[in-house]
């Protein structure tokens, strides 16, 4: 079947890294081009969310930042429940070339299945909604 | 990459294949655990048929059945393999043609 683990796209835009840059690690950047509206605390660790007027909402954590040659960050693999540990890593690389940047996007970890984290997730969904609605009802009957 | 994970990814979408498995998850999914009697009662489909696409399910991995007595046997949803199965249509669902082509649009029109 083949199970995609990795994304990567290539474009070269006739401007310099530095705009290019700025597009892709500003509030205005990102709120102009990716999202509707954008926060981004640019710093490895730092947060960032993107949201869309349809409602979607992206929020990242920022894991690389080498201006203006590398910006990195995961976020949550839609789908998957909010609290879920999996998360896709993506980075962009700039490279100058003579007439503008050479722009690469590699998204990583759609095919990853980390053994514990899968196994807790698992574990913590067997119960599910059912075990949750249990103790709703033993609370209130306690109440 | 972990090579079950792709068996796992197989499982889900050849027991989705089936519309009258498709049928047994949906209601499950819908209104929680259930025995074959009870599915019987609620979908187009023999009990005898239920009580073979369960078997299919539970083998996948996407049913689980309760502790019961037989015939009172409740089966219940497993949201696990769906959830690998999910990543799968994330890679394939993922988009970065239209927002490069945006950003590109983007830096020209700051020009």
């Amino acid at each position: 079947m083949g199970f995609p683990d990795r994304i990567e796209r290539t474009v070269e835009v006739a401007h310099p890294p530095s705009k290019v840059w700025a597009a892709l690690t500003t509030a205005e950047g990102l709120g102009a081009w990716f999202g509707n509206e954008a926060k981004i605390d640019l710093r490895p660790g730092g947060s960032a969310w993107m949201t869309w007027t349809n409602g979607h909402r992206a929020d990242m954590r920022v894991e690389r930042v080498e201006e203006p040659a590398v910006f990195g960050f995961t976020w949550g693999i839609d789908g998957l429940p909010e609290d879920d540990p999996r998360r896709t890593y993506v980075e962009f690389t700039l490279e100058a070339t003579g007439t503008g940047t050479r722009l690469t996007v590699v998204e990583t970890g759609f095919a990853q299945l980390p053994e514990d984290a899968h196994r807790k997730a698992y574990e913590g969904n067997t119960g599910g909604w059912a075990s949750e609605l249990g103790e709703l009802v033993g609370y209130l009957d306690a109440a | 990459m972990p090579p079950e994970i792709e068996a796992i990814a197989e499982q889900v979408f050849a027991a989705l294949a089936d519309p009258s498995r498709r049928a047994v998850l949906a209601a499950l999914a819908s209104a929680g655990p259930a025995t074959a009697t009870d599915l019987a009662a609620r979908l187009p489909i023999t009990r005898q048929a239920i009580a073979k696409h369960l078997a299919v399910l539970a083998e996948a991995g996407l049913v689980t059945a309760e502790a019961g007595e037989r015939r009172r046997v409740r089966y219940r949803l497993c949201s696990a393999p769906m959830q690998v199965a999910q990543q799968f249509l994330a890679a394939l669902a993922r988009d970065w043609d239209g927002p490069l082509g945006a950003l590109k649009d983007h830096l020209d029109r700051e020009n």
